[in-house]
């Protein structure tokens, strides 16, 4: 007997509104015991009022009532609209627990319907996003996803591998028949081609997973140029800490923002400098590693002073700026490149600053018609199978050839869900959050 | 009823499926009687008189890798042997040899006298005898009856056949043999479900009155390779056969007369083999084509009798001899019989298990072309299975199931009980996933051991079989310990990389053209190794590193297999199956979540649906 599970739909905390959802066969003879009335007709919403088993009240709402398999899990689903707070939760909870029913374990809605047939993978993930999405290009990019224009391109590419796959093996299972020539090379021709088209959705610069995960932007510079406060303003809260002392910042320190609609995930690094000791030694270790592993650097120089270290940082993904443009001078070009002279004290030119970054987000990430690959296992499946077709070589023999495509159509079903074992289920859904 | 006497498996019909069945019960230890409608038709090749070919080749290997007849029958009766594929892969290559009719049946008669646990008995049988839910006997034309611990039906297009010649129809087994009536009524009432199939054959010539002279001819491979690990060498004369095709003229006839063709006309309703057309398709069909190859092929080394292999017909008797008198070398031709089509019941084989047991009834086993297949090969494998199975179970031993990764026969039974089909099912290369495993050269590795634990290997191939495998095991040590630097390969011509990184003889049989005896010439310890040995190491040592991968991926296939899907799992339980979907999993009973996946129409979301519901009932065994 399935479990039935119930979870909080809509963000903790206190509240207007709560949302509680309940999925399984017990969310009928729960929301009947609950609120000591029949249920309500199938997708109207009833005003209830709510009682534990002992007859105590819980709370006044709405129900609404999904009999399966019409339902967002493609079980029985109860949606209960209760007024937010943690005593109504606790109580709920508490009556639902000796009605039998368990909380839901992280990401098990989603995968519940992903069980029953409700959605493919793709789109099982893009909810997962839409959910966890915080800015309008996250947000974009789920939906597209959840409208399936992943699985479709997935199908596609899989389509046409599984159409040569065909061709190749009229070549082996009817070589005594009239099978035209110069199949293999029309074969060879397509394959060679579709590997080109994969290449290019794998050099994408990771667009797809980098507006998931958001944009990494790390600030490079001299000590006490000014990178933490640059950081705060940025943030508009004191996110690191600021000191006349050289050397202040030691850790990495990361803040989320929304830059114009991108999510970037902003990173304050230890000043470059020769260190005076092991702690800032290992500081500036890990900032030389962030400003690697960035996508943007944001590279401060403390007002007109040309410090080699940070200069060495600078390259064609690097925004140079000279802060504490309120007290002096600033260069107008270092290493070829424009410099903006901003201010984290007055803020001044710090909105010049943000349109630069936004545009150079924009010009690396901005979403094409084509759909994302948004997670690293699309790009693994898509990595495996263009690597087969690249291997695909008719010299090589047919029946290897033949090989070859089969293990690419493999690779690329895996993307909208054509799992061979139930384990991948388990990694995947480890990633979805209570109550979705 | 008089009940006459008794024996543990009874097997109907000695078609290829019925010969192998009664072979492989017997050998594994079952009193077997085969019963069949005449004794003289023992084997009888109704159509084509050749045994293998792509794909079927490797079932023949397979037959003989468990120790079954075919392989060795063949050897001893067969005129021409080719490889086919020989441009490609050994994956892909089928042996392939023309048979000696009477050779055959007479190499098949004498193969079932010298299987001890055996009785031939020459009667039809016409009814089952059913005790407490379980087959307990089978009910002879003449009323008597035998009693039995499990029945094997091999009755081929005997159900209810019906012969087409143009307009003229008539009730037939075959040309010249009665059909089987009553027992296709004994197999309803059973509730098992029956469709119609139907195949045709080409008129046969009278190779006297052919002018060989006029054409070209193709011969055999020299030598022969035999079928059966067993066989040592071929003894039977070889022989060319004569290539010919048809031209303008001939299908111009064709499509003056299609409204006389049975299929044409809508006498014929059921479907037959898309990769096997008779002539009248192919002209229709390939519209813009103006010839079609045809092989002349002698029946036998004193018969005049000669197939031609690519006319199969079913028009009437006077449109042929006109159609065939427009092909070069037939002008002046005396047609022997005249070609025809055949309609006959079978058995929708996804009322059968994995065992080749059906579902309906214990004890009652199917094979051949009684469950929707064609072809001798695919006939005799599973006639092997279903005997073999039905000696295990009048024993109440397991089955033997197997699966994809095992054989060509777990293919086409894994195919024929999960998937059905609606046309006559011939097994192809394509359809195995890890074809490159399931090649005619392994096959005694893949499948004798695995015989050996059923009980149904003779001591003589388990020697042979030892002996071999430790052949092959210690060249392959030996090959895995010579090494030699890309320096002094280079010395004896070999071109690697000169990366500075030894090589060692297992490396190099990757490259492609890299045999051992090439490899002999720089170890000279590499001479003299038996050919057969020699052939698997190669092909081994070249698919190496694919076969690498494969074993990932039979593997996952495995753990899918192992999800049995309870046999009386309700799919009306699992909510969110479309009907379509429930349908057609209803239909089918996938006996693992493997299985269902191969479907069509089943998504792969279903699959998880299903996945979810077994699991979440603890079915998983
Ligand atoms: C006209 C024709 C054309 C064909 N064309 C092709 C082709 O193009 N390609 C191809 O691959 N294959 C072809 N075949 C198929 C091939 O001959 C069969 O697939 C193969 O012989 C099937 O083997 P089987 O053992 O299932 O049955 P069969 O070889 O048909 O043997 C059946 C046996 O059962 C016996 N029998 C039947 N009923 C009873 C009964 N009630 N009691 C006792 N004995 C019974 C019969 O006497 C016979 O000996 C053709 C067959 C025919 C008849
Ligand atoms: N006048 C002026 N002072 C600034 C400005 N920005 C930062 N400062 C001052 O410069 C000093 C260093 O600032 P931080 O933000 O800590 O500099 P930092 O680059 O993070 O320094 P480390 O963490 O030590 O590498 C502080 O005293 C700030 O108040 C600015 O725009 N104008
Ligand atoms: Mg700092």
């Amino acid at each position: 007997m399935t479990a039935t599970i119930y979870a909080l739909a809509s963000a903790a905390g206190r509240a207007g509104v709560a949302v509680w959802r309940l999925s399984g066969d017990g969310a009928g003879p729960a929301l009947a015991a609950l609120t000591g009335r029949p249920l309500p007709a199938p997708r109207r919403a009833m005003r209830v009022r709510l009682a534990d088993p002992s007859g105590d009240v819980i709370d006044d709402g709405l129900a609404l009532w999904f009999p399966a398999p019409q339902s967002f899990t493609g079980e029985d689903v109860a949606e209960l609209h209760l007024h937010g707070g943690r005593a109504v939760a606790q109580a709920l909870a508490e009556a639902l627990g000796r009605l039998g029913l368990r909380p839901a374990e992280p990401g098990e809605f989603t995968r519940r319907a992903f069980l029953n047939g409700k959605m493919d993978l793709t789109r099982a993930e893009a909810i997962a996003d839409l959910v966890d999405a915080e800015t309008a290009a996250q947000r974009r990019q789920a939906l597209r996803q959840m409208d399936g224009g992943l699985a479709r391109l997935a199908d596609s590419w899989r389509e046409r591998v599984v159409g040569l796959l065909a061709w190749l093996e009229a070549e082996i299972d009817f070589a005594d028949e009239d099978i035209p020539a110069g199949l293999m090379d029309q074969v060879a021709g397509a394959a060679a081609a579709l590997a080109g088209e994969l290449a290019g959705h794998l050099a994408d610069n990771r667009r797809g997973e980098r507006l998931r995960d958001g944009i990494h932007i790390a600030i490079l510079g001299a000590p006490n140029a000014g990178k933490s406060s640059l950081l705060n303003r940025l943030a508009g809260r004191d996110a690191a800490i600021v000191s006349a002392q050289a050397g202040t910042t030691r850790d990495v320190i990361e803040v989320h923002l929304d830059l114009g609609g991108w999510p970037v995930v902003l990173a304050d690094t230890a000043g470059l400098r020769d260190a005076a000791c092991d702690v800032e030694a290992e500081g500036v270790r890990r900032a030389l590693a962030r400003a690697e592993a960035a996508d943007l650097k944001l590279a401060v120089l403390d007002g007109a002073t040309l410090d080699l270290a940070t200069l060495a940082v600078i390259d064609d993904a690097t925004l140079v700026v000279a802060n504490k443009a309120d007290i002096g001078a600033c260069p107008d070009r270092v290493a070829g490149r424009p410099v903006l002279a901003v201010s984290a004290r007055t803020g001044q030119g710090i909105d010049a600053m943000v349109r630069a970054l936004e545009d150079r987000v924009a010009a690396r990430f901005a979403v094409t018609s084509a759909p994302m690959l948004t997670r690293v296992r699309h790009r693994a499946a898509v990595e495996e199978c263009r690597e087969a077709l690249a291997r695909f070589d008719p010299r090589a023999g047919a029946e290897l050839a033949a090989e070859d495509l089969r293990l690419a159509a493999r690779a690329i079903g895996r993307i909208t869900g054509r799992i061979e074992v139930d384990d991948i289920l388990d990694v995947i859904f480890r990633e979805f959050c209570i109550g979705k | 009823m008089k009940q006459t006497s008794s024996c543990d498996v009874i097997v109907v019909g000695a078609g290829h499926a019925g010969c192998e069945a009664a072979a492989s019960a017997a050998r594994t230890g079952a009193a077997t009687l085969l019963v069949t409608q005449r004794l003289d038709t023992i084997g009888e090749m109704s159509c084509n008189p050749a045994i293998g070919g792509l794909a079927k080749g490797q079932l023949v290997r397979e037959i003989d890798a468990l120790d079954g007849l075919m392989g060795r029958v063949i050897d001893r009766a067969g005129i021409q042997f080719r490889i086919l594929n020989r441009s490609k892969g050994p994956a892909v290559q089928g042996p392939r040899a023309q048979a000696d009719r009477k050779l055959y049946r007479l190499a098949m008669r004498d193969a079932l006298d010298e299987t001890g646990n055996l009785g031939l008995l020459e009667g039809s049988v016409e009814d089952l005898v059913v005790r407490a839910g379980r087959v307990a006997g089978v009910v002879l034309a003449d009323g008597r009856t035998i009693a039995c611990g499990a029945v094997v039906i091999t009755t081929g297009t005997f159900l209810r056949g019906l012969i087409h010649m143009g307009e003229k129809t008539w009730p037939a087994g075959r040309i010249g043999d009665a059909p089987s009536l009553g027992l296709s009524g004994a197999l309803e009432r059973i509730g098992l479900p029956l469709g119609r199939l139907k195949t045709g054959t080409p008129a046969r010539l009278d190779g006297r009155t052919i002018d060989w002279k006029s054409l070209d001819s193709q011969a055999g491979d020299d030598p022969p390779v035999p079928f059966s690990f067993l066989t040592q060498r071929i003894a039977t004369p070889q022989i060319a056969c004569g290539i010919t095709a048809t031209t303008p003229a001939t299908h111009a006839v064709i499509r003056a007369n299609l409204h006389r063709a049975p299929m044409y006309s809508g006498q014929i309703q059921s479907t037959g083999p898309r990769y096997c057309p008779s002539i009248e398709d192919k002209v229709v069909r390939f519209a813009d084509r103006d010839r079609h190859q045809i092989f002349l092929e002698p029946e036998g080394l004193d018969d005049h009798t000669v197939y031609p292999n690519g006319i199969s017909t079913s028009l009437p008797e006077e449109v042929q001899r006109a159609m065939i008198a427009t092909i070069p070398g037939l002008e002046r031709c005396a047609v022997i019989r005249p070609g025809y089509a055949i309609e006959y019941d079978f058995v929708d084989p996804r009322s059968l298990s994995r065992s080749l047991e059906t579902r309906a009834m214990g004890g009652l086993f199917l094979a051949g072309q009684i469950n929707g297949t064609t072809g001798y090969e695919e006939a005799g494998a599973q006639g092997l299975l279903a005997g073999l199975n039905a000696a295990r179970s009048c024993a109440g031993s397991a089955p033997l199931i197997l699966d994809r990764a095992d054989a060509y026969m777990g293919v086409m039974v894994d195919d024929l009980v999960s998937l059905g089909t609606s046309e006559p099912y011939r097994m192809f290369t394509s359809r195995a996933e890890y074809r490159l495993l399931l090649r005619s050269d392994n096959a005694d590795s893949r499948l004798t051991p695995k015989g050996e634990a059923m009980g149904c290997i003779r001591s003589e191939r388990s020697d042979r079989f030892r002996k071999k495998s430790a052949a092959i095991a210690r060249t392959r040590a030996v090959l895995d310990s010579l090494r030699a630097s890309p320096n002094v390969l280079r010395g004896h011509g070999l071109g690697v990389n000169q990366d500075g990184v030894a090589r060692s003889a297992w490396d190099l049989l990757a490259y492609p053209d890299l045999t051992l005896a090439r490899l002999a010439e720089v170890w000279p310890e590499l001479a003299g190794i038996e050919p057969d040995v020699a052939e698997r190491l190669e092909i081994e040592g070249k698919y190496a590193g694919y076969l690498q991968r494969q074993e990932a991926d039979i593997r996952a296939y495995r753990r899918e297999e192992g999800l049995a899907l309870p046999a009386d799992l309700d799919y009306g339980l699992i909510g969110s199956l479309s009907n379509e979907v429930r349908q057609k999993l209803a239909a089918a009973r996938p006996e693992t979540l493997a299985a269902a996946a191969r479907i069509p129409g089943i998504t792969p979301a279903a699959v998880t649906a299903l996945l979810g519901h077994v699991k979440r009932q603890g079915g998983i065994v």
